[in-house]
């Protein structure tokens, strides 16, 4: 810093270190892809290599063909397209009221202040905390009840699996979401209190548009945890018929690993195909909406 | 102090925010206010016709703070969570509030229903006493192909219709009833009869059957005879005891089941309140004592270095493209969270695929016994739970290292602190207060991850010797699980429920703390 040639060295080397430092971060980064990407063009080249079994398996097959995807999406013991079906309606249908529900509740903790507003906000988190899978006696005696009075809701059916993921809607969500709502300054609603605005309009013309990023994250976050549940639904389903993708695949991969490979890594393929779609759109939003609520400066 | 937007606005905001709407939306919130609250109570209603108390009670307290937080105006800020609460009453709390119930009970397989549903089902049962006069009979087949039999009563000569399990109909009110002269049926609305050569197949068809009511029904005997049943068992509530009617023996409820002297008994039996006994044979039977500890503390290996490998493998990741230099952020940043965006129980099974010994691309190459050693099945699958997990740390711990200001890593340079020095006394510091709640959520979640273990190898490989099914990547919550749900010796929904509470204590315990610990809650009193 001291004279001009000095200076120019220095610079020089520093702008070469500095290729030489993004030229190494390149390097891990796609040492790193390659490490996440593996298992998915695995699956890929099985899923187009027509011989099918775990045995013959290659990353890029010989002779490539769509067979698997058709002897799935053809076969009559396992209506794959039913499951998909089943699958996208329980995660929107599920994804839509979280959002909502959990919308509503995030207004009130940010915006109102009232007794047992932190006391209510905990004992919702810890609610979330216990092992839910323990209490599917009870969520199962509870549905086989309900079904006598809304065959809808009970056993075996989409509307009562969607009841009980929505009993988990507030909770973990709603905390996510308060932290979010709490960024948009309250300056906001006040003036428009000023106007004239009721608390409901506050909330939908001001608040709503300004969280979107958020909204789209539970939304996210609800829809991949709904689509991916395996559990809840395998105790609830029991028709072939009425199973979600994640149920019908791992009962249908379940006994024989080796034969149904190709297969497999066909429907594998397939039902990762809705939430990468989704993944890919909200991916922009996902980054601030995820952190903001907890990583508020 | 008016914010600019609403400003420019101002004149078309007076009836943007008009109140016009007011009494259609008083009407609104009436109807559904009403609708709701009336759909809870209904259902309530029905559950208490149907003897579900409990769960009848959890619609009933829904109903009533809906009610309740709607008409207060004190309650104004609750009106906009009970529509997310009257769920989580209902779906989550019940199931715990049961949950806990059953902790202290011993409901298991062979003890399933309520005491009066038990009791019951054994008065259903019957027999034929000795000596009890010969019935004629002639077989029918209703229209939908249930079987019933036309009975002739030896003491008077009145013919019945008889259907399982239902009162007797006697012949004036059969409809379309065709007789011919020996009395025996030719036809009837409903139901053909079947010819005589069918007899002896109906007989053994219908072993055990009773046609008719307890009061009042016969069963088939031979292929000319029917006798009258007789109810076989009476509840004395007295001795709290079943009598069997044929020989007087005594069935005493013991914890739940009818036990005759001898030791034979009835079912179906249901529980009962046992005390704390659950919780203490986690600790005194050896059986169950043996594999929880090695459980136990399995479970908090796996959650500890689920959450650690993958927040150091995250960290690194963002840290290293934490740089604007690097070309393609955008394609490469979306390429490093595939593995958070495929559901989990595809990946995983693909996992299982690769390191199959013989026919997995890894597992044929390289295999120390991914499903069979102990020891490397733990190993197997941390490694696949930290491809799972790092894309989550990776895409949290990059929205932290940006949202911490720039200018506090000028002063430290200023001050002379070198790279390492400002990522150990700065970066990590202000990473840990952001992040750190959400690596306790991982760590519950994780501490409860089912579905990983369950899809990986079923938690095996089995522990040698242990008499509840267990194996050495079982966690708590596989382990409580099978206990639950599956196995030889039936399943204990008692002792299920009983881990599941120490479980949740355990994570509980851990998610307060933490909140201590950060300030979170602090933060969540404060006002904004």
């Amino acid at each position: 810093m001291s004279s001009a040639t000095s200076k120019k060295s220095s610079g020089m080397t520093m702008a070469s270190r500095r290729r030489l430092d993004t030229a190494l971060r390149l390097l891990v980064a796609l040492l790193f892809i390659a490490y996440a990407l593996f298992p998915v063009v695995f699956v890929i080249g099985t899923s187009l290599n027509p011989s099918g079994s775990l045995q013959s398996s290659q990353i890029i097959p010989r002779n490539p063909s769509l067979d698997n995807y058709r002897s799935l999406l053809n076969s009559q013991t396992n209506p794959f397209g039913r499951w998909m079906i089943n699958s996208l309606i329980v995660s929107t249908v599920t994804a839509i009221l979280t959002v909502a529900l959990c919308s509503l509740a995030a207004y009130s903790f940010s915006r109102f202040r009232w007794k047992s507003r932190k006391r209510l906000l905990q004992g919702l988190l810890l609610s979330q905390v216990f092992p839910n899978i323990l209490a599917i006696v009870a969520v199962f005696l509870m549905l086989q009840q309900l079904g006598r009075y809304f065959p809808m809701f009970g056993l075996n059916t989409l509307g009562g699996l969607i009841l009980v993921y929505l009993g988990g809607a507030i909770g973990f969500n709603t905390w996510l979401m308060k932290g979010f709502f709490d960024t948009v300054p309250r300056d906001l609603d006040e003036s428009a209190m000023l106007d004239g605005a009721s608390a409901w309009q506050t909330f939908t013309t001001i608040i709503l548009p300004l969280v979107r990023p958020v909204l789209a994250v539970i939304f996210m976050l609800s829809f991949i945890g709904t689509y991916s549940d395996y559990l809840m639904a395998r105790v609830l389903l029991s028709s072939n018929q009425q199973y979600t993708v994640a149920v019908g695949l791992s009962l249908f991969i379940g006994q024989q690993f080796g034969q149904r490979w190709g297969e497999f890594a066909a429907g594998a393929v397939i039902a990762a195909i809705p939430t990468m779609i989704l993944f890919y759109i909200s991916q922009s939003q996902l980054q601030g909406g995820l952190t903001s609520g907890a990583v508020k400066g | 102090m008016a914010v600019p937007a609403a400003e420019g606005t101002g004149g078309r905001k007076a009836s943007r925010f008009s109140q016009d709407g007011s009494v259609l939306g008083l009407l609104v919130k009436v109807l559904g206010l009403s609708a709701v609250v009336g759909l809870l109570t209904y259902t309530g209603w029905r559950l208490v016709g149907d003897g579900a108390y409990a769960f009848a009670a959890a619609f009933f307290i829904a109903a009533l703070l809906f009610t309740l937080v709607f008409v207060r105006q004190s309650t104004v800020p609750l009106r906009w969570i009970m529509p997310g609460l009257v769920f989580l009453i209902l779906f989550q709390l019940y199931p715990i509030f049961f949950t806990v119930y059953t902790a202290f009970t011993n409901y298991s397989t062979g003890r399933n229903v309520e005491k009066p549903a038990a009791i019951a089902a054994i008065e259903r049962l019957t027999y034929v006493p000795e000596g009890s006069p010969a019935w004629g009979w002639t077989p029918l087949q209703a229209d939908d192909g249930s079987a019933a039999v036309w009975i002739i009563d030896p003491a008077d000569g009145a013919a019945y219709l008889a259907l399982a399990d239902e009162e007797l109909l006697p012949a004036a009110e059969v409809n379309g009833l065709q007789l011919d002269e020996s009395g025996a049926p030719v036809s009837m609305d409903g139901f053909t009869v079947l010819p005589n050569n069918q007899r002896f197949l109906f007989v053994s068809a219908n072993q055990g059957v009773t046609f008719g009511d307890e009061e009042r029904g016969v069963q088939v005997t031979t292929s000319t005879e029917a006798r009258q049943t007789r109810q076989r068992y009476v509840y004395d509530p007295a001795l709290d005891a079943m009598v069997d009617q044929r020989d007087g023996t005594v069935f005493v409820s013991q914890r739940g089941i009818f036990t005759a002297e001898d030791g034979s008994t009835l079912a179906p039996g249901y529980p009962v309140w046992i005390g704390l006994e659950n919780f203490t044979s986690i600790i005194t039977n050896p059986a169950i004592r043996g594999p929880f500890f090695t459980i136990f503390i399995w479970t908090f290996i796996w959650a500890f270095f689920s959450v650690l490998e993958t927040f150091i493998l995250g960290l690194l990741l963002a840290l290293n493209m934490n740089s604007p230099n690097i070309p393609f952020q955008r394609i490469l940043r979306v390429l490093l969270i595939v593995p958070y965006a495929i559901p989990a129980f595809i990946t995983v099974k693909v996992w299982v695929g690769l390191l199959n010994p013989v026919l997995g691309v890894i597992g044929s190459a390289w295999n120390p016994g991914w499903f069979t050693d102990p020891f490397w099945a733990k190993v197997g699958i941390l490694m696949v739970n930290l491809w799972l997990g790092y894309p989550y740390m990776f895409l949290i711990i990059t929205g932290a290292l940006q949202s911490i200001p720039g200018d506090i890593y000028e002063a430290a340079r200023v001050d002379g602190a070198g790279p390492f020095y400002q990522f150990r006394r700065l970066t990590l510091p202000l990473l840990m207060v952001s992040i750190g709640p959400l690596l306790i959520g991982s760590f519950a979640f994780n501490f409860n991850n089912f579905a990983i273990i369950d899809l990986y190898n079923g938690g095996g490989p089995p522990i040698p010797g242990s008499a509840t099914p267990a194996g050495y990547t079982d966690i708590l919550i596989s382990y409580t699980y099978r206990i639950a749900f599956g196995g030889a010796r039936g399943n204990d929904y008692g002792l299920a429920a009983a881990i599941s509470i120490i479980i949740f204590a355990i994570v509980a315990t851990v998610t307060i703390l933490n909140f201590r610990f950060t300030g979170q809650l602090e933060e969540v009193s404060e006002n904004v």
